[in-house]
């Protein structure tokens, strides 16, 4: 059922986003990505988007010029593995508007935000995208309103110390 | 947003320092940029900036996913976890989930935070602690923490519930043991509205199954009316904005509903029967035109063959399968395969039935569809359609890519050997995927050819035509051309005089030095390898005694090769030039055919190589020095390249039907290959297990058939084979000059001189040797024990190993006690068959035990000095 690692793989092999969900120790992690990036980034337009992979799966898919990739277990579901893929893409869209490669790279915390919101220890943990949505947003207010607050003080340490 | 725009700030911010690094035209710039921004960040955090800590996080993060090190980070993934307000730990908890994983000790002390947070009242404060908890805790983390957990399970928030529940699947993961605590709130869950909440409770109580036993059958019990009202409830529910996916409402709680009722039916009638209306709703009911119905119904059809289920819901499940199959959607096809491959356990006619389109989707452009197909018609082969299959199969051979014919080959290899009723099936099948893909020709596959054509003395004539034949075509080939040129070498008068002709077979002439001229060429082609030269060398020997008339040119052509920077290729042209040059008296008796290979014990042996291979593989893992398991030391010499021992065999066939005179000469030969063995060992190209197969297929016939007298065995000595290996040329001519004075030689009553084999303090064992005439191999050994010390021995045990060539029977000891000071008071035989005999000595291995005074001794020693030439 679980879901090992999410890797976020630009057409060029650069890394966007990867979770592990399982311990990898740091080796075995660039180990995985070179493996899998070369693995998925060959394949055709038209082929279907499941890799057997060291006796797992990688499903895969392609947005723009972006990979997401996930591995389960070759006896789990691969069809829903790309519905939530989609899922999660889906969420990006919506909270990026129209969300595009650099959004991610210079956003690439709020992707990790949001994947967070999606899965957890590798299972799904909603399947409501509106839901996952007014999460991020009400926790992305608890930050601006925090700095403000900061900023604030700042302020008034500044004038009282002029 | 960005993080923290200061303008009093000194450094960058995390957006330029993205730029920066993006506008890096060569990777060295960026390691500058790199270095520069993780030299800023160290000496942030050595100042104990605070200001900037959570912007200096993200930097690092993204550094880190660059593939840089960023470990000097990880303690102030803890401050900030540590700080009071959100915005810091929020970017901390990420920090902690990215750079760290569960093995890094500094894990341990984020468990004290982790517990806090877990408390907080901020029910963001809280997710993020459960977040973080259920991504990379450790068992510790999860005992220590599990407590809390199990209360938030019981929170008001929906969000809380539901991270809560997704992090006990975590902890249950990591201590199974603490399953049993979290089977009443997972029960309780199933009961909410909230989708989220549902989705976790479902896959914590599928977890929960897999921990424990006791959680299964309680969940049996107490949650399959709700399972079932779920399923319904979404399946029936009207449109709903939220949770539609092209059509349906929320597939995932679908699916992970139907996972758990899998979990709960399996091997249970009374589960199976209470989901069966529900399934069957489900599988009828569900559209498929869209990926999201589709990962429906491919639960669905898991869980019906997952369960007990009615035979009319497999028809359903067989049915949704065989529409999968013929989707054009690849996707669908390859889950199809995957899901025909579980259901040929369940009903194997219904899959039979698509093996039409199935054998379609194994010439698919796509590689995975290929491989799935490819393992599902491995599957479907039976004793009926094994013939067309395999044509099926091995025409496709002709047209697949490159890199897919490893796995075709390795497939219809083992299909045709699985199958062959009909040894000419078998042949011509074997003849078609050499040809096709004899690159892609594992070794024990062309032996087990060799075998099987060496004992179907019918068709050999038959064989050896059709290898010429495809020889000829596709010489490139490299198997094929080792296995025509062997043939050809054996069987080459049946090549030319048409012998054994089959009704199929259509006339072919082929003159003496056609033949020579096809494994002429192979020798010369540039590619073989020295494996294949060194079998086209033998067989043109072996052909200059078939064809008389071509032994001049053979002689040349083997004379080419004197200079070969291959030591074994050169050293075999020498000694076959001579052989063909100055002994033309015992050539035709060296060099006549093989005897016929066993098949039953090559089979054993093939079984039992690949089965030592596995073992020494697991051996060289566990092994450590002084193990009792490691093996003597002539096992791990690396195993002789293939070379030597084909020829030892031809030189070992001769005894099998010549008289007592020429026997002599001939093991007289074996031994100077011995020689040639000693540093093919070294000098050859690199030995593979795969060659170990090969010497036990070609020494099987050398054991029953040899008999001549053990004279030569001066020469097999070690130290003598080495110094005579550098000046080839001369000592080969003396050594076969010399033959007449060793046959005087002659010696049926040898006297090997007894040896001490073992002494300690307290024991001694002597061993008197007696060999039978006529069989070189065999050794009998009397040990006999010396008890040396004033006290019994009881319960005495005496046991010995032998490297894999030698084969060791030991009869019972005469006694199990050895008195005070007793003078060979207990003896003990032990036969021993040399298996190598004249090319590797005997050694042994032993470990005797035994009671003083009711303590256990034990004691282990090696034996190294036999005599020579045992």
């Amino acid at each position: 059922m679980q879901i090992h690692f999410v890797l976020l793989i630009s057409r060029q092999g650069k890394v966007r986003l990867t979770k592990w969900y399982n311990p990898y120790p740091q080796k075995e992690r660039s180990k995985v990505i070179k493996e899998v990036s070369t693995l998925v980034l060959t394949r055709g337009p038209k082929m279907c988007n499941f890799v057997d992979w060291h006796g797992y799966r990688v499903v895969y898919k392609r947005y723009a010029s972006l990979y997401f990739c996930m591995c389960i277990d070759a006896a789990d579901n691969e069809l829903e593995t790309l519905q939530i893929i989609h899922h999660f893409v889906e969420i990006l869209d919506r909270y990026f508007g129209n969300v595009c490669e650099l959004d991610l790279i210079f956003n690439f915390h709020k992707a990790y935000f949001i994947l967070d919101e999606v899965l957890i220890a590798g299972e799904l943990q909603e399947s409501n995208k509106k839901a996952v949505l007014r999460l991020i947003t009400t926790q992305d207010n608890l930050v601006e309103a925090a700095k403000e607050e900061a900023s604030s003080l700042r302020n008034i340490i500044a004038q009282a110390t002029k | 947003m960005d993080l923290a725009i200061n303008p009093f700030s000194s450094g960058t911010r995390l957006r330029d320092m993205i730029r920066a690094i993006r506008a890096c035209k060569t990777a060295a710039e960026e390691r500058a940029v790199v270095r520069r921004e993780c030299a800023a960040i160290r000496a942030a955090i050595s100042e104990g900036d605070q200001d900037y800590r959570h912007r200096n996080m993200a930097k690092l993060m993204f550094i880190h996913m660059l593939g840089y090190p960023t470990h000097f980070g990880q303690m102030e993934c803890l401050k900030l976890i540590a700080a009071a307000g959100f915005p810091e730990k929020r970017i901390g908890y990420l920090g902690l989930m990215l750079l760290l994983d569960e093995r890094q000790e500094v894990l341990m002390l984020v468990t004290n935070s982790l517990k806090q947070d877990l408390n907080h009242s901020n029910q963001f404060i809280v997710g993020l602690a459960l977040c973080a908890l259920g991504n990379i805790c450790s068992a510790e983390m999860a005992r220590d923490l599990s407590p809390e957990v199990e209360r938030l399970l019981q929170s008001r928030e929906p969000n809380t519930k539901k991270k809560a529940a997704l992090c006990s699947i975590r902890i249950v993961r990591k201590v199974p043991d603490l399953a049993e605590n979290f089977m009443g709130s997972a029960v309780s869950l199933l009961k909410e509205k909230h989708h989220g909440v549902l989705i976790s409770a479902v896959q914590l109580c599928a977890e929960l199954c897999k921990a424990s036993k006791e959680a299964l059958e309680y969940l049996r019990k107490n949650c399959l009316d709700g399972l079932v009202r779920i399923l319904r409830d979404v399946s029936n529910s009207s449109y709903a904005p939220e949770y539609d996916i092209a059509g349906i409402t929320d597939p995932f709680l679908h699916i992970r509903v139907l996972k758990l009722m899998r979990i709960l039916g399996q091997g249970d009638a009374d589960c199976s029967e209470f989901v069966n209306d529900i399934l069957a709703q489900v599988a009828t009911k569900t559209e498929s035109n869209k990926n999201a119905g589709n990962a429906i119904l491919y639960e669905c059809v898991e869980t019906i063959m997952g369960i007990e289920a009615t035979s009319g819901l497999r028809v359903l499940a067989i049915n949704i399968l065989g529409r999968f199959l013929s989707n054009r959607d690849n996707n669908i096809r390859y889950v199809a395969l995957n899901m025909l491959m579980k259901a040929m356990e369940v009903d194997t006619q219904a899959v039979q039935r698509h093996r039409a389109t199935i054998l379609e989707c194994v010439k698919d452009a796509d590689v995975s569809i290929r491989k799935r197909a490819l393992e599902l018609v491995y599957l479907l082969v039976n004793d009926a359609n094994a013939k067309s299959l395999t044509k099926e199969l091995v025409d496709y051979l002709e047209v697949s890519d490159q890199d897919f014919k490893d796995d075709l080959t390795a497939k219809i290899c083992s299909i045709v050997e699985k199958f062959s009723q009909d040894k000419l099936w078998y042949l011509d099948q074997m003849f078609k995927v050499l040809s096709l893909a004899g690159n892609y020709v594992k070794d024990d596959v062309w032996h087990a050819l060799i075998v099987l054509i060496s004992n179907a003395s019918e068709l050999q004539g038959y064989s050896v035509r059709s290898l010429y034949k495809a020889l000829l075509a596709c010489g490139e080939q490299e198997s094929l051309v080792r296995v025509a040129v062997w043939c050809t070498g054996e069987y080459g008068e049946m090549l030319v005089n048409n012998v054994g002709m089959l009704d199929i077979e259509e006339p072919i002439t082929v003159t003496e030095s056609d033949a020579v001229d096809a494994v002429e060429v192979s020798l010369k082609r540039y590619s073989a390898d020295v494996t294949t030269r060194a079998m086209c060398l033998v067989s043109l020997l072996k052909l200059s005694s078939r064809f008389p008339p071509t032994s001049e040119r053979i002689k040349e052509i083997v004379a080419q090769n004197k200079g070969n920077t291959v030591l074994e290729l050169q050293q075999r042209s020498i000694e076959f030039n001579s052989i063909i040059q100055r002994h033309q008296s015992i050539k035709s008796s060296l060099l006549e055919r093989m005897p016929v290979i066993d098949e039953a014990s090559y089979l054993a042996k093939r079984a039992a190589s690949t089965q030592a291979t596995i073992s020494s593989d697991k051996l060289a893992a566990a092994a450590t020095p002084g193990s009792s398991l490691k093996l003597p030391n002539g096992v791990a010499k690396p195993p002789p390249a293939p070379l030597a021992d084909l020829l030892d065999l031809s030189s070992d066939d001769a005894p099998a039907t010549t008289s007592a005179p020429t026997t002599a000469p001939n093991d007289f030969l074996q031994d100077l290959l011995g020689i040639g063995l000693t540093d093919s060992s070294t000098a050859g190209g690199a030995p593979s297990a795969s060659t170990d197969i090969l010497m036990d297929l070609l020494s099987i016939g050398s054991s029953p058939v040899q008999n001549g007298p053990p004279t030569v065995s001066n020469f097999s000595l070690p130290g003598q084979a080495e110094t005579k290996v550098a000046p080839v040329t001369p000592q080969v001519v003396d050594l076969l000059d010399g033959l007449s004075s060793s046959t005087s030689l002659s010696d049926e009553n040898t006297a090997y001189p007894p040896i001490t084999a073992f002494q300690s303090a307290a024991l001694k064992i002597t061993f008197n040797f007696k060999k039978q005439s006529g069989k070189p191999q065999e050794t009998t050994i009397h040990a006999s024990f010396t008890n040396l010390t004033s006290n019994t021995f009881t319960d005495f045990i005496f046991q010995a190993a032998v490297p894999k060539f030698i084969q060791l029977r030991l009869d019972p000891a005469s006694s199990n006690t050895l008195p005070a000071s007793g003078n060979d008071s207990v003896t003990q035989s032990l036969s021993v068959t040399n298996n190598q005999h004249g090319q590797k000595p005997l050694a042994m291995r032993i470990r005797i035990t035994y009671k003083v005074n009711g303590e256990d001794r034990l004691e282990q020693g090696q034996i190294n000095n036999f005599p020579a030439g045992l």
